[in-house]
């Protein structure tokens, strides 16, 4: 079994977001980069799925060398060998185009990311390859179980879940409680340093989106405290002054 | 060229965040002077179907056989894709639901469109660029999303447009037939589980969240009836999914849901970066912790200094007393 797993670099969940450059760019001075939270989580998943000799973890980052840290931190966890896809990304068409190419070119059982990253949130890089192979993809998977041909899958809708079996390759992004996050030991983390990391130039593809600016939301107003003791107040409040109840 | 709104149904009817999905699609449909198309695809009643016309569709494609009953990604993006091209479309605007968040990116490749997920804002078109205002770092701030290409996908985020009734459209329902390509169905349905008594957290108006305040599991009897007085989706902090007192699907914040309610009530949960992230587009946010330093009363409209155990049940009174 050969899995493939997507990582994207992120900053670090307790960053404080801010831009420079009149809000057009990302302000990265002082940031932190991790593995995207729910790449973690994917690559956690086909670890165990490959545990035992029954297969090899391939994890591919689109990103320039300045994402080789969180690259190695993949290795570390446990992944086999890596590929960075060496480009900015501009866009999700564009990631999941590279993972594709690269995807078609060498044979993997299936193809896993996290549900989302947690920078821009798209959630369309995995439906995106799915698209690119022409094979099936599921978003925000919850439970994943494999017997070598075909997934049980078990994914997230509103007010419930969806329980899909999918025969063959396929795509699928991760959720919470598709496998706990691994954490690396310190033989993982030795080992990391000379596992095989491939660096594949991107391949040309055309733009269709781009960002323009960021905005932060507004600043709220100061809150309005109620006494313990006038609880019934808030009530009053919410439904003659904030109309929401 | 025209405007197409896929309007996914649950169970044969379509929920709010549809007819914001077709509200939204016909402003933009206004901006461009052009129709509005809507495509169904299951089993939908023709009063459900020729009910969108309210919000300003003025054709309902209705794609209804049997292989294509339950949602399957990839067999109903080839639906959407074709339904574009036979309408002209060149903007498809989808709900960002669990399904449209697998969907939208399919269609957009198909139509090599440009995408947009977690639209909050109506496209604004000017000087022939085409911008939709997004949320980017998990609700710590938006980002203003250029779309160069031709064709262009939008996913609307839950409760950020809302319902626009549009006077006096006239609506026929046509039966649409699409092409049958079997590689489409390698994944296959096998069961839907719904808890039809509990308020979908994505989209509800109203959330009642709490955190370790509550200080375990057996503590959330009265969340979950002020949940249920108000009409709210129950919904926690992460160390408490973390802890498995509640389902990760109740889990708020950037690494678990976004949430945009009218109202966001807090309970017990000191507001942590990562969770303020997750609810930072709510419209208005009530704290209840006891303590006056927690960071989240920073960010709230309305606050309680004082012990959940004692606030709660009292709010819960003063709620059945304002009901009557």
């Amino acid at each position: 079994m050969k899995i493939l797993v997507c990582i994207s670099n992120v900053p670090d969940t307790t960053t404080k977001i801010t831009f420079t450059n009149d809000n057009t760019q990302f302000n990265t001075a002082g940031v932190q980069y991790i593995v995207n939270p729910y790449d973690e989580i994917a690559l956690s998943k086909a670890i165990s799925l490959c545990e035992g000799g029954k297969g090899s973890v391939t994890v591919i980052n689109v990103g320039e060398s300045s994402t080789e840290p969180t690259v190695r931190k993949a290795l570390a966890i446990g992944a086999d060998d890596a590929v960075r896809v060496n480009a900015a990304p501009r866009d999700a068409y564009f990631t999941a185009f590279q993972i594709a190419e690269y995807a078609k070119s060498n044979d993997f059982d299936m193809i896993l990311t996290g549900r989302e990253s947690i920078d821009y949130n798209g959630a369309q890089v995995a439906a995106m390859i799915g698209e690119f192979l022409d094979i099936p993809s599921v978003s925000i998977i919850k439970k994943l179980d494999y017997d070598g041909t075909t997934a049980t899958i078990e994914r997230e809708i509103e007010g419930g879940k969806e329980i899909l079996t999918v025969t063959g390759k396929f795509v699928a992004s991760c959720a919470e409680g598709v496998a706990e996050p691994k954490i690396p030991n310190m033989r993982g983390i030795m080992s990391a340093r000379t596992k095989p990391l491939q660096v594949v130039e991107a391949k040309e593809v055309e733009q269709l989106s781009t960002i323009q600016s960021f905005q932060t939301p507004p600043p709220r107003g100061t809150v309005k405290l109620v006494p313990t003791e006038e609880t019934e107040k808030l009530i009053d409040l919410l439904h003659q002054e904030a109309k929401v109840i | 060229m025209s405007v197409l709104v896929y309007v996914e149904h649950a169970d044969g009817k379509f929920k709010k965040s549809v007819y914001e999905a077709v509200s939204y699609a016909k402003a933009i449909a206004e901006q461009n002077n052009t129709n509005l198309t809507a495509i169904s695809i299951g089993a939908v009643e023709a009063t459900e179907l020729s009910a969108l016309g309210k919000y300003g569709a003025s054709k309902v494609l209705s794609v209804n056989n049997e292989q294509l009953k339950n949602f399957v990604n990839q067999a109903y993006a080839s639906v959407i894709a074709e339904a574009a091209n036979a309408e002209n479309a060149n903007i498809v605007v989808l709900s960002n639901s669990f399904s449209g968040k697998g969907l939208g990116p399919r269609v957009a490749v198909k139509l090599k469109a440009g995408f947009v997920d977690g639209a909050i804002e109506l496209p604004v078109v000017e000087g022939g660029k085409f911008s939709v205002k997004k949320t980017a770092f998990s609700g710590k701030a938006f980002a203003i999303t250029e779309i160069t290409a031709e064709n262009k996908v939008i996913a609307l985020n839950p409760n950020a447009f809302g319902v626009k009734e549009s006077a006096g459209s006239e609506i026929s329902v046509e039966d649409f037939t699409p092409a049958d390509k079997a590689s489409d169905f390698a994944a296959v349905v096998k069961e839907i589980i719904r808890a039809t008594d509990k308020v979908s957290l994505p989209d509800a108006e109203i959330v009642v969240s709490a955190g370790r305040g509550l200080k375990g599991p057996e503590n959330w009897g009265m969340v979950e009836e002020l949940a249920s007085l108000l009409g709210a989706a129950t919904a926690c902090s992460k160390p408490v999914s973390d802890a498995d007192w509640r389902p990760h699907s109740e889990h708020v914040g950037q690494t678990g849901i976004t949430v945009s309610p009218n109202l966001y009530i807090a309970i017990g949960i000191s507001g942590a970066i990562q969770h303020l992230a997750g609810i930072s587009s709510s419209k208005v946010i009530v704290v209840i912790n006891k303590d006056p330093e927690a960071p989240f009363f920073k960010v709230a409209d309305y606050g309680i200094v004082g012990d959940a155990f004692e606030v709660v049940p009292k709010l819960i009174e003063a709620l059945k007393a304002h009901k009557g």
